[in-house]
């Protein structure tokens, strides 16, 4: 019976292989990606060439809001923001979530336990954790004055060299978490088998980890990565509550740049020449991530498993 | 058991985000009466005036079942957002809340609120109840968009008494006796001022003031007008040099720009004896009495005047702040909608029990002849102070970023922003701010 079982699934597995599911399985989410993010987007093209207010009549002005937005200093400036939030959260969080992605996934329950903790920020709305944060920071009333410890009551978020910082900290409490999860999953598909003709032939912990956890996780950290780099983009929501892009422009990075342009300076136009050139970014970061991993996406790792 | 485990957390999982996002969802307003499509929608704002509000339009309702209005709070940031997107997609409310300005006038370009001076030329007690200086607010080329519907809120200088007697001093009547205090209160461990830079608006009060104590109210009123390089103005200049002057003498509260005055920290500071005065609006006064109520009612918060500047241009008595804010009606609301919008300011507004009870919550309403009522007050002094600034102001200059275009008033705080935390000069800012002109 299970012998059957399993030679009639071998056979349909085979037989889907060759001719593929039907196209037309793609098609609800294909309804949904036009109506929700092609539709939109060609919208928000047509908006950049014009110039509108949000309350009065849409002008069409050919180039003047993308040369408004392209001379801007402001621009250039949420772009190096953008870049350096981007650059900094990689170089903090990547090392931080692979290692608790190792460590948690290893069986002790101890390790669970703390992977329950490690994972709680990740249930927090980033408002939520924005708000929590600028209580926390604040210098007269915050952490620092609360414990008495006054190398903590700094000025955080007022002090423009110090603030970026700030931010790149509590996004990395924030999504640590979610990129732990990423790889205590990847390094828990790598076979056993692996480490333990390893430990036959003699190797110790960090060559185990060196010359197979992170060639195996070779994927996971293309993921993750691009998750990281692609999602810095969108980083919203925390920094809005947290800061406002303050101060001054210090941490005004792109999409807050777009949203104030769009609904607090009601430059509609220009805010969609800054959506605009968020899209190509971020098109362009991910392409960029997935051509490093190489073209054969396909190939297996597992060779020899 | 382990996938038994494994379920359960992710069951565990998915019903807090599932709590999160209902909540979020279940934030309307109580719904008014008996209200029906045809009936008129006002939108509010939650905190110091939200109870008032909700008593006089309950009231109303109770009374005209038949215009029963259907009223419901926001925030006031989302709420400034909200209501422009819902404007320009033609679903915004029948009453439109404002303050006046650079707003009020991109809804008038673009032919949504009502012209209410004919109703004003029919209703001649509505507009004499008004205090004439607030009224002028709510008009644009001579006509009325929009009427006051609250509390006059200039900008006061509060001190803390206690503070002030501690170290001997006597609250500043110049800019020279202000600059004097600093070294004072610094020696004694007390920080001269307290700002909310972080929320960004509460520096602007100082360039507001400065500006109209050197220059007097034409310097703004051209900027307004979008002269060309109105900017330009030296008393801008100065006033910008005199702020980065009281911050180089520590005059601000160490971490000024890391606080929040949404979150009322620089107001708390000042009732904490950590710093000795703050620049604020009028209504910090209502937010004091609520989680400070000894410190308020045994008299130990003092205020005053802005400081006079010497050779200034400027009348000591003028006021910079918010006039009020003010009631539009929408010119896309139904004709049934505009009727009852409009019976509701001719008689539901500023009645005997509204005014009573904004002079109760330690508000003043903009309304002739109450100064028995606010003598009657136990808020008394602060009220008829309060009252008298903005009666017998010679000008009432509306706060800049209400009465600027939006994308000018973003420019001016954040650029101000610079300018506190010197990684601006005064020059900078005044080229950079010459720029928006037109915007």
């Amino acid at each position: 019976m299970a012998l059957t079982t399993s030679t009639s699934r071998r056979v349909r597995s085979r037989q889907l292989v060759g001719s593929g599911p039907s196209a037309w399985l793609a098609a609800p989410a294909l309804a949904f990606f036009l109506l929700f993010a092609v539709i939109p987007l060609i919208g928000v093209v047509v908006l950049s060439f014009t110039s509108w207010d949000g309350l009065g009549e849409i002008r069409f002005d050919a180039v003047s809001s993308w040369a408004r937005v392209l001379t801007d200093p402001v621009t250039g400036n949420a772009l190096v923001v953008t870049a350096k939030i981007m650059f900094f959260s990689f170089i903090v969080q990547a090392p931080i979530s692979l290692l608790l992605g190792v460590f948690t996934a290893a069986g002790q329950k101890y390790r669970a336990a703390l992977a329950v903790l490690y994972f709680v920020p990740l249930l927090l709305s980033s408002a939520a954790v924005a708000i929590a944060f600028k209580a926390l920071l604040d210098p007269n009333f915050g952490l620092g004055p609360g414990l008495g410890l006054p190398a903590l009551a700094q000025d955080w978020l007022g002090n423009s060299d110090l603030v970026l910082f700030v931010v790149v900290f509590v996004i990395a409490w924030q999504f640590v978490p979610f990129h732990t999860l990423i790889y205590q999953g990847g390094v828990r598909q790598i076979p056993a088998s692996f480490y333990e003709a390893a430990q036959i032939d003699g190797a110790g912990r960090i060559q185990q980890f060196v010359n197979i956890t992170l060639p195996q996780l070779k994927y996971t950290v293309i993921t993750s990565s691009t998750l990281m780099v692609v999602g810095s983009l969108a980083y919203f929501d925390l920094i809005f509550v947290l800061t406002a892009g303050g101060p001054g422009y210090a941490t005004r990075l792109l999409p807050l740049h777009m949203y104030l342009t769009g609904f607090k300076a009601n430059d509609m136009g220009a805010a969609s020449a800054l959506g605009v050139i968020l899209v190509v970014i971020g098109l362009g970061l991910a392409l960029l991530l997935q051509r490093l991993g190489g073209k054969n996406r396909n190939a297996s790792q597992l060779e020899g498993a | 058991m382990k996938i038994g485990k494994l379920r359960a957390a992710a069951f565990a999982v998915t019903a807090a985000a599932l709590s999160v996002s209902l909540s979020a969802c279940g934030s309307a307003g109580p719904a008014g009466s008996a209200t029906t499509g045809d009936s008129p929608t006002m939108w509010g704002l939650t905190g110091g005036g939200q109870q008032v509000l909700q008593q006089t339009v309950d009231s109303w309702n109770k009374a005209h079942p038949d215009e029963a209005i259907k009223l419901d709070f926001f925030a006031n940031d989302a709420y400034k957002t909200k209501v422009r997107t819902a404007v320009g997609a033609g679903q915004g409310p029948t009453f439109i809340y404002g303050w006046g300005g650079g707003v009020l006038k991109s809804y008038v370009d673009a032919g949504q609120v009502e012209d209410l001076s004919g109703f004003l030329k029919e209703n001649p007690e509505v507009k004499d109840r008004y205090l004439p200086s607030v009224l002028k607010s709510g008009e644009l080329d001579g006509k009325t968009y929009a009427l006051p519907n609250n509390n006059v809120q200039p900008v006061v200088l509060y001190y803390n008494k206690d503070v002030f007697d501690k170290v001997g001093a006597r609250p500043p009547k110049t800019w020279d006796e202000l600059m004097a205090l600093v070294p004072k209160f610094k020696a004694a461990g007390i920080a001269p001022f307290s700002l909310g830079g972080q929320s960004k608006w509460p520096d602007l009060m100082w360039l507001e003031y400065l500006v109209e104590r050197i220059g007097g109210p034409d310097v703004f009123a051209n900027i307004a007008a979008n002269k060309p390089n109105a900017w330009s103005d030296p008393a801008v200049a100065e006033a910008l040099a005199r702020i980065q002057e009281l911050v180089d003498a520590g005059g601000f509260i160490n971490g000024f720009s890391s606080i929040a005055a949404d979150s009322n920290a620089d107001q708390a500071l000042l009732y904490t004896g950590k710093a000795a005065m703050v620049l604020q609006g009028g209504w910090i006064y209502q937010g004091m009495k609520k989680d400070a109520p000894d410190f308020v009612k045994n008299g130990k918060l003092g205020y005053t005047n802005f400081p006079t500047v010497e050779g200034g241009k400027g009348d000591p008595a003028n006021v910079v702040g918010n006039p009020s804010n003010f009631w539009s009606i929408s010119s896309k609301a139904t004709e049934g909608q505009k009727k009852a919008a409009l019976d509701y300011v001719k008689s539901g507004m500023f009645t005997e029990e509204n005014t009573q009870a904004l002079i109760d919550s330690g508000a003043v309403p903009v309304v002739n002849g109450i100064e028995s009522k606010l003598a009657a007050s136990p808020d008394k002094d602060f009220l008829s102070f309060v009252y008298g600034m903005a009666k017998d102001a010679p000008s009432f200059t509306l706060s800049w970023d209400q009465a600027l275009s939006p994308a000018q008033g973003d420019a001016m705080l954040a650029n101000l922003d610079q300018i506190f935390l010197k990684k601006m000069t005064p020059e900078q800012f005044i080229s950079t701010m010459n720029a928006t002109i037109g915007k």
